[in-house]
């Protein structure tokens, strides 16, 4: 019964969002407050159906009831409550049903939060909101329906892919979906906006938190699937730049992008038609990534129960939508007016800048993540683009984009001075290369590429300290005082600088553990040890162990550092989940500060040993510390007061409505 | 001479295509050399692979044909069911790898004609094979879905 209501909310909520495309649109248009007034009601009614009906799906998860044939597929009654739970999102049809359920929470809480927005503008947006929930409702009720029914029901359920049975499910896909999902907030402003031909400066107030917001939560769901990825396939991998992966990366690269232009569009009005173009192109690319992830088009170590079928649905979808806001994008932009003007050596000009560098890369990696489908469709032949295509490509784009990271927040808005900027960032500079050198000349096998990449790492960070210590008046005043200046600065500049710093982070992970990782491979008995970067590693043999709903062959490991003192266990594991028959390795990992040691397990050798794979990661936590900061500092520019929606201005008096600029 | 607005905005639009056609010159040189094909054993009988070209060949692990040596290193053989080509790789095979499933192979062929991989590839999901594989075997008419 609950399974049926389930079905006949997701059902209702889709008639409403139709009602929701339309009605507010046409109220909007001709000037009906009462069509527009049905956009805010019809919103929140479509979250409370769409929440129902993921709460009956719950539900039957919960109760193991296998007569609900996703249910049967995915679930089995000995699993464990937690991924009983998650594994609601671990299949194709329930993690529909989740991007969905946040779609409509966004539409929801524009609604609620959104009321001192202008009413058309207001009734736009949540119409377009509605456009695509009704596209992907009625791709989950017409093709992944969850609530489908079998007779006679199983007995016992299928249980979900032993992989995925791991807090990371509880944690990546809501934060990843949160992140694309939020972006359909700009998408949906973008497309109002050139619905009504005038946009300005509040435009971007507004819509700067969506897309802090949308942004924090990308970076720190692409952040948990990389550590997830990292500790359960046992390959010590971080990232692959597998097309899964990728469709990840690129909105956040031009949401990043987005994220920068909006500002400046706030403060100086310019790049108005760029960041609308860069909102549409953000969600696009994120439907874009749906549709990679969904429809299997391409091979990915990632990739989950795909269904080729089903993509040529989301890919109707993607077309309709990108193709009908470009369309309208092409029609409409030669309405809005260019804004301010500004010399090429500013904020804005470095701003720019950020645009340029994250866009191109984001074509570059987009161009290598498509390049096979192409090359199939054209010549028929297949081919693969792998790291090594990403790593000459995408590293050149950046490292000039990450050099330039530290000059942004200190130039001033419309005409800055280069020079005085660089002396200002001169200790900065001075520290990364003392840094860079020393590690050059004291560690060993730190290339001279290598010894670039700390400085890149240390010059971020340093470059953020220097613009906090600057806006607080260091140095210039005495100490209280730049400490009381230091506590009132914006939050939001907090935030710029702990992102940028976090970049930095990431950076020094990523090219510590390139550079000096440690690998060791070799067949073991009990008893034996081997050397690990100095770390002696002894194995101690195999143990059985019975978990809820698999078994487990332990290896249990005792390491030592280099003054021989005994320092801890690792335990690696091969499991075997009996219900799908399916081995899964379970990587033995030790953290030594902010570097791992990490312990793989391979196949039984005949005589009883076993393939052990062991490796350094040195400062490998930073590549996640890193992406911790950049979502901390989203979320800290985000309690900024003057991007508080419905907050009154700081300083310009606002009108009761805000006033819109007519854009001619 | 003050620079005018006009100039200042053309040479920032030509800073940054030239930049663009930068760009884009990496990228495409990039994927000439950087892309590698995907072979069948049987495409690899055809067609040839020059020794040292990167390629991913795959194809189904053959029955009977995984052979350790007692330490690390590990053959076993790929096969379409016309060709076979063997493999030989160092390191720690997918939890996924086994007889009879599909299997991507990343490596090149060495100057003796046998095939070293550096990466072995099987899928997370028992239930599908790797797309390129189940493609090509489709199409010689040798693998149906379901099978």
């Amino acid at each position: 019964m609950i399974v049926e209501i389930g079905h006949f909310a997701l059902v209702l909520a889709f008639a409403l969002s139709l009602v929701l495309s339309v009605a507010p649109l046409v109220g909007a248009r001709i000037g009906d407050a009462r069509l527009m007034g049905i956009a805010e009601p019809a919103s929140i009614s479509i979250l409370a159906l769409i929440a129902l009906s993921f709460a009956a799906l719950t539900v039957a998860y919960v109760q193991s009831d296998f007569s609900v044939a996703n249910v049967w597929e995915n679930s089995h009654s000995a699993k464990p409550m937690l991924y009983k739970i998650t594994g609601v999102w671990g299949n194709h049809e329930g993690s529909m049903l989740l991007w969905i359920l946040i779609l409509a929470a966004f539409a929801a809480l524009v609604a609620i939060f959104g009321r001192n927005l202008p009413a058309t503008l207001r009734a736009n947006v949540l119409a377009v909101q509605g456009m695509i929930a009704a596209a992907f409702l009625l791709f989950v009720l017409a093709s992944s329906n969850p609530f489908e029914r079998i007779n006679p029901p199983p007995i016992e359920g299928q249980d979900l892919n032993p992989i995925l049975q791991d807090i990371g499910l509880a944690i990546h896909p809501p934060l990843l979906y949160l992140g694309y999902v939020g972006f359909s907030i700009c998408f949906s402003f973008a497309v109002a906006a050139l619905i009504e031909g005038r946009i300005d400066a509040a435009w971007a107030r507004w819509v700067r938190p969506w897309t802090l917001a949308a942004w924090a939560a990308l970076t720190g769901g692409i952040a948990m699937g990389s550590y997830w990825a990292y500790y359960e396939l046992g390959w010590g991998g971080y990232w692959f730049w597998d097309p899964v992966e990728n469709a990840s990366f690129l909105p956040w690269l031009s949401g990043t992008a987005l994220l920068h232009s909006a500002i400046v569009m706030e403060k100086r009005s310019a790049l108005k038609i760029w960041t609308v173009l860069l909102a549409i192109l953000t969600f696009s690319l994120s439907l874009l990534g749906t549709f990679l992830v969904r429809s299997g088009v391409l091979t990915s170590v990632h990739a989950f129960a795909t269904d080729p079928t089903r993509g040529v649905f989301i890919l109707m979808i993607l077309i309709a939508f990108i193709g009908g806001s470009l369309a309208l994008f092409a029609f409409r932009a030669s309405t809005l007016t260019a804004g301010g003007v500004f010399h090429p050596i500013s904020r804005e000009g470095g701003l720019v800048l950020n645009n340029l560098f994250l866009t191109t890369a984001a074509a570059t990696v987009l161009v290598g993540t498509l390049w096979p489908l192409l090359v199939e469709a054209v010549s028929g032949e297949k081919i693969s683009v792998g790291a090594p295509f990403f790593n000459m490509t995408f590293g050149p784009l950046i490292v000039p984009l990450l050099l330039a990271v530290p000059f942004g927040p200190l130039l001033a808005w419309k005409r800055g001075d280069l020079l005085a900027v660089s002396q200002r960032l001169f200790a900065a500079f001075g520290v990364s290369l003392a840094i860079a050198l020393a590690t050059f000349f004291i560690v060993d096998r730190v290339s001279a590429l290598a010894a670039f990449g700390i400085a890149v790492a240390f010059w971020l960070v340093f470059g953020a300290i220097t613009d906090l210590a600057l806006k607080s008046g260091v140095g210039k005043v005495s100490a209280p005082v730049a400490l009381r200046r230091f506590i009132g600065l914006p939050r939001s500049v907090f935030g710029t600088a702990l992102a940028h710093a976090g970049l930095g982070l990431t950076t020094l992970g990523i090219v510590a553990v390139s550079a000096l990782e440690v690998e060791r491979i070799a067949v073991m008995q009990p008893g034996d040890a081997m050397d690990v970067a100095g770390y002696e590693l002894r194995f101690d043999g195999i143990f059985p162990f019975e978990g809820p709903n698999y078994t487990e062959e332990q290896g249990r490991f005792t390491y030592s550092d280099r003054s021989g003192r005994e320092r801890g266990e690792i335990v690696s594991a091969k499991r075997f989940y009996p219900a799908r028959q399916m081995p899964t390795t379970e990587a033995g990992i030790a953290s030594r500060g902010f570097s791992q040691l990490y312990v793989a397990l391979g196949d039984r050798a005949p005589d009883g040993g076993i393939v052990v794979r062991a490796w350094w990661k040195p400062q490998v936590l930073f590549i996640w510390i890193g992406c911790v900061a950049m979502m901390l500092g989203g979320a800290i520019s985000l309690l900024d007061r003057r991007l508080r929606v419905g907050a009154p201005a700081a300083r310009r008096a606002t009108p009761a409505r805000p006033a819109v600029e007519p854009a001619e | 001479m003050a620079i005018t607005r006009k100039q200042k905005r053309l040479a920032v639009i030509g800073g940054a295509f030239g930049f663009l056609a930068l760009a884009t010159t990496l990228t495409f040189v990039a994927l000439g050399s950087k892309a590698s094909y995907f072979y069948t054993p049987a495409d690899v009988a055809e067609k040839g692979v020059a020794a040292g070209e990167r390629i991913r060949l795959g194809g189904l692990v053959a029955t009977g044909s995984i052979a350790r040596d007692g330490g690390t290193d590990v053959s076993f053989a790929v096969t379409d069911r016309i060709e076979t080509v063997t493999v030989s790789y160092s390191g720690i095979l997918p939890d996924l790898f086994r007889e009879e499933q599909g299997v991507i192979a990343e490596g090149a062929f060495d100057a003796s004609g046998h095939f070293v991989a550096d990466t072995v590839l099987a899928r997370h999901d028992e239930n599908y094979m790797p797309r390129e594989v189940a493609d090509s075997m489709k199409a010689r008419g040798i693998w149906q879905d379901g099978e």
